[in-house]
């Protein structure tokens, strides 16, 4: 455990529990057909049920249930047979029903396990639950110098709250467990994990302890961060306000707070006095949610290889480290794309081009692998080529930067830029031939014992060639040729 | 042409079929018949041109011999229904002016029917009442007046104003909804057919809602007939409902006739309280008499929980109604009075909107709801419900219907001072149907020596409407009864 806070009375450490909100993948409402498309025009993704008009009921929408089981069983999560939507009221211009829609004692699924790779060994951070509830919609105030404008596009958007025990003990953990499991949704197809747009949100639960204590402290709730590294952030400015306020005799007050990532600072939002009563009951609406045995083990049958497996795979098929093999499988488009390189190659020398130069690259245009310059068939090819010795190492660096560039086909940069390695002897031997004859003198010292004099004619050849000689038929020849 | 408005709805749809009249012919009737008694206040808006329009359009299919069920039959909608492009109230000030761009499932299968809407009915604002003196555009006045004293009675609640106008001949039914009573009650009042059917069995979309686990539609008519033909007309399935039924329609009507021989009637003792109306008590007997001597078995059974039925009720619908009627805020919809902030524009809105009884039972829902008093008060109601179902399923083992009385008394005055408990009480016999979710109806079986109609309560089990209506029919012939005629 390598984060703790020096303070003057001791060492502290602190205790996270994470509440992320993510947006279920899926074309309609959690309770109306209305669209969710991203960045529509104001009110154009709104039905008369998320418009709360007089009279108009919800009716769940089948695919997001079946996706919030899908992400459950990815969590290696108990699924509940039976659960229940409830209503959480209070009064906001953005929640038009006046309550939201959400499970409160009975969520859909209970408790499961994210595993993460630490640097110092594997973590088991647990899963409190998950819940299946409807996104409020927004209020705009920079249109207008009195009014407030509301937008209802995002009000009733199917979101599933995914609740993580306190288990996570340092900002490092944090960000690992929120990169794992966006990793986790993406590969289930159940979000799409995109933080800036919105469809997954963070809050933070933060407290801290003196090293070796087991008690949990009052915690305050950090709302709503939209960046992994701004949870990173936030969370170790706040558990340092916590250590600050303990040594100098304060108490922590159980409050939620918002980070302001400007400032790198998090400030008081409302306080437990503050904090709504939330009226929860059963929503008479609706019918419990009663999923069949069935259902569920259809759903388990037909998921996906989720990156754990994916990872020991990678380990075991293609002897890849584990670092290597956690790089690959963070993204499901990057294992898919390396796997189609390393078909049928040194899967070894795959993974090295793709994480190496590749990764390099899209890192560089700040691109996804989607819309990688270079695909994994040309990538393939280009492996092949160096396998085969029509191309150098160097010279297949230099293919790769200009397909980069050009986003042109392997072939043809070969052939536009004339990188065919030289392997017939005969042109490597004349080239040899001349530069012995006009450096006797290098010859006669090499003959007499200065053998690392070798480089320096290998890079002769290789500059008379302009670089095509097989350097390793380059070599050998010289070797032959010096000893006569 | 008051003898147009004198006719049941089978009569008027077999003489509209056979063209003895024309559907406008008998739309125009009623429309000259609301105007004459615009006095009792029963609708809040009439649709009269619109109500032409489709009266014309009725015409049209029934000269082409492609009448629906209910063709040309002009009827008035209960202004809880959403009507698209007609205000729609419930009969509060929140709700001015708005009229919703959609029409509820229910209203639309009356229109798909072939039914002709008059116009939007008065009720208990939000439909909370039992009088029809809730309401923010004036209490309806009960068109029955009693003999030998001068009096303005009310219509019983919340559905008052469909109660009046049928009764009334106002309309040929109407459309009511019942969460504890509001259907049974005022049929009661008014001397006509109420029915409450299964909780589930009518789609509760585009109904403005009070109590979601409750709210049931159902028509209120001058016959038994009317009211299974068109319950037909209202129910079935609609997947816009999570809580409405997947069940197919029988044909209520095709039960009529078929009597209640064999039947077993069971006669619940907790019905039966000291200090009952004695006029209430005799009706009652008088009921249980013309079952029997029809063929029925009368068994007494005990439904044990009776007596947790109404406080259970005042913190169960009131805990859904605070909650359902967050939404009238003033930000999208209906009134709004501005605020120096958000907060100060809601409390404002709603404190203007809203009348007091709808502010009571807020405060009573929001109460119940709350922190540290949910399971003394919500939970608790939950389970006192669930045994009130268990009440209704233990008897329905022994009894294939049960009779009560509807309402503990006949209408009483508009002026009457009453208090919230009185008034209360007087959904004390049908608030243990609603919550079970199990059919009732009223049907006018008698009247007080003042000449005031009483009607008697017949329950049967979930999605049992058939021998509802047959015990109902029978109850019918054996009392003879005779409402009002035209005004």
């Amino acid at each position: 455990m390598s984060y703790i806070i020096k303070g003057q009375t001791g060492d502290w450490e602190v205790v996270i529990g994470l509440e992320v909100h993510a947006q279920v993948t899926t074309k309609a409402k959690l309770f109306s057909g209305a669209p969710t498309d991203f960045g529509a025009g104001p009110n154009t993704q709104v039905s008369f049920i998320d418009a709360g008009m007089p009279g108009m009921l919800p009716v769940l929408n089948a695919f997001a249930v079946e996706q919030a089981v899908k992400t459950g069983l990815g969590l290696k999560a108990k699924i509940n047979r039976r659960s229940v939507f409830a209503r959480k009221n209070y009064f906001y211009a953005d929640l038009p029903q006046g309550y939201q829609i959400s499970q409160y004692d009975q969520p859909i699924v209970g408790e499961g396990t994210i595993i993460l790779d630490m640097p110092e060994g594997s973590r088991n951070i647990g899963i409190e639950r998950l819940h299946l509830e409807q996104d409020a919609g927004k209020l705009v105030h920079d249109m207008h110098a009195t009014k407030s404008f509301v937008d209802l596009n995002r009000a009733g958007v199917a979101l599933m709250e995914i609740v993580s025990k306190p288990d996570l003990r340092s900002p490092e953990e944090a960000g690992a467990y929120l990169r794992k499991l966006r990793a986790i949704l993406r590969y289930l197809g159940t979000c799409d994990g995109n933080m800036e747009e919105g469809s997954m949100r963070c809050d933070a639960n933060v407290s801290v302890r003196p090293v070796g204590s087991t008690e949990l402290r009052t915690r305050c709730e950090i709302k709503n961060v939209n960046s992994v590294r701004f949870v990173m952030m936030a969370i170790d400015h706040e558990a340092k306000r916590h250590v600050e306020v303990y040594e100098s005799g304060g108490a922590i007050q159980q409050e939620t707070r918002l980070y302001d990532s400007a400032r790198n600072e998090t400030r008081s939002m409302r306080s437990k006095e503050m904090a709504h009563d939330y009226r929860y009951f059963p929503d008479p609406d609706l019918l419990p949610v009663e999923l069949d045995e069935a259902f569920v083990a259809d759903l388990e049958k037909n998921l996906p290889e989720l990156p754990d497996d994916k990872k020991a795979r990678f380990q075991k098929a293609y002897g890849l480290t584990a670092y290597d093999a956690d790089v690959l499988v963070s993204e499901k488009e990057n294992a898919l794309y390396f796997e189609d390189v390393a078909k049928g190659r040194d899967p070894k020398q795959a993974a090295n081009w793709v994480i190496s130069n590749l990764f390099g690259v899209l890192n560089k245009q700040g691109v996804g692998i989607l819309e990688s310059p270079v695909s994994a068939k040309n990538l393939g090819r280009l492996i092949d080529l160096i396998a085969d010795s029509t191309i150098s190492g160097r010279q297949a660096k230099e293919a790769f930067e200009a397909m980069v560039e050009s986003g042109k086909d392997t072939d043809t940069i070969i052939a536009e830029k004339g990188l065919k390695q030289i392997t017939d002897t005969g042109p490597i031997e004349a080239a040899i031939d001349q530069i012995m004859a006009a450096n006797a003198d290098k010859v006669e010292q090499y003959r007499s014992g200065k053998e690392q004099l070798m480089g320096w004619f290998v890079g002769q050849v290789m500059k008379a060639t302009q670089g095509k000689a097989n350097p390793a038929l380059c070599g050998d020849l010289l070797k032959k040729k010096l000893a006569q | 042409m008051s003898e147009l408005t004198s006719l049941t709805i089978a009569e008027a749809r077999s003489r509209l079929k056979r063209k003895e009249f024309s559907a406008l012919e008998l739309t125009e009737a009623h429309l000259s018949a609301m105007e004459r008694a615009r006095h009792l206040n029963a609708y809040i808006t009439e649709t009269a041109d619109l109500a032409r329009e489709r009266a014309k359009e009725s015409d049209k299919r029934l000269a082409a011999g492609e009448g629906r069920p209910m063709e040309g039959i002009p009827l008035g909608i209960k202004d809880l229904f959403c009507t698209e492009g007609v205000q729609t109230t419930a009969a509060s000030r929140i709700l001015e002016g708005f009229s919703p761009p959609y029409e509820s499932t229910v209203s639309q299968k009356l229109r798909d029917a072939g039914t002709v809407m008059l116009g939007k009915l008065n009720l208990d604002e939000f439909a909370m009442g039992s009088a029809n003196i809730t309401s923010a555009f004036g209490p309806v006045k009960n068109p029955w007046t009693p003999q030998g004293r001068k009096a303005e009675l009310v219509p019983g609640g919340s559905s008052g104003g469909s109660a009046a106008a049928t009764a009334a001949h106002l309309c040929m039914g109407a459309t009511g909804t019942d969460t504890g009573g509001s259907i049974r009650q005022p049929a009661s009042f008014c001397g006509l057919v109420g029915v409450k059917p299964t909780y589930g069995r009518c789609s509760r979309w585009g109904v403005v809602a009070f109590a979601s686990s409750l709210d049931q539609a159902g028509p209120i008519t001058r016959n038994v007939r009317d009211a299974a033909i068109m319950l037909k007309a209202m129910c079935g399935y609609d997947a816009k409902d999570s809580t409405s039924a997947n069940l197919a329609v029988p044909d209520f009507e095709a039960v009529l006739g078929q009597g209640v021989k064999g039947l077993r009637i069971g006669i619940p003792k907790e019905y039966r309280p000291d200090g009952l109306n004695a006029e209430v008590n005799a009706l009652w007997n008088q009921g249980i008499d013309w079952l029997e001597k029809a063929g029925a078995t009368i068994v007494d059974i005990s439904l044990p929980h009776t007596q947790y039925a109404l406080p259970t009720y005042y913190i169960v619908a009131p805990a859904e109604a605070s909650s359902n009627l967050a939404r009238y805020d003033g930000v999208r919809f209906g009134l709004r009075v501005p605020g120096k902030s958000l907060d100060d524009m809601y409390a404002k809105t709603r404190a203007t909107g809203f009348g007091a009884e709808v502010k009571r039972r807020i405060m009573i829902g929001t109460y119940v709801l709350s922190a540290g008093y949910y399971d003394a008060y919500y939970v608790k109601a939950q389970k006192v419900r669930a045994l009130i179902m268990r009440d209704f399923n233990e008897a329905f083992e022994k009894v294939d219907a049960i009779l009560t009385p509807t309402a503990p008394s006949a209408a009483f005055g508009i002026n009457d001072k009453i208090d919230t408990i009185t008034m209360y009480l007087n959904d004390v016999f049908t608030v243990p149907a609603s919550l079970a979710g199990i059919p009732g109806a009223s049907v006018p079986a008698g009247y007080t020596t003042e000449g005031l109609p009483l009607g008697l309560q017949v329950l049967t089990k979930r999605w049992d409407e058939e021998t509802l209506f047959r015990v109902c029919q029978s109850l019918e012939d054996a009392a003879g009864f005779k409402g009002l005629g035209p005004l």
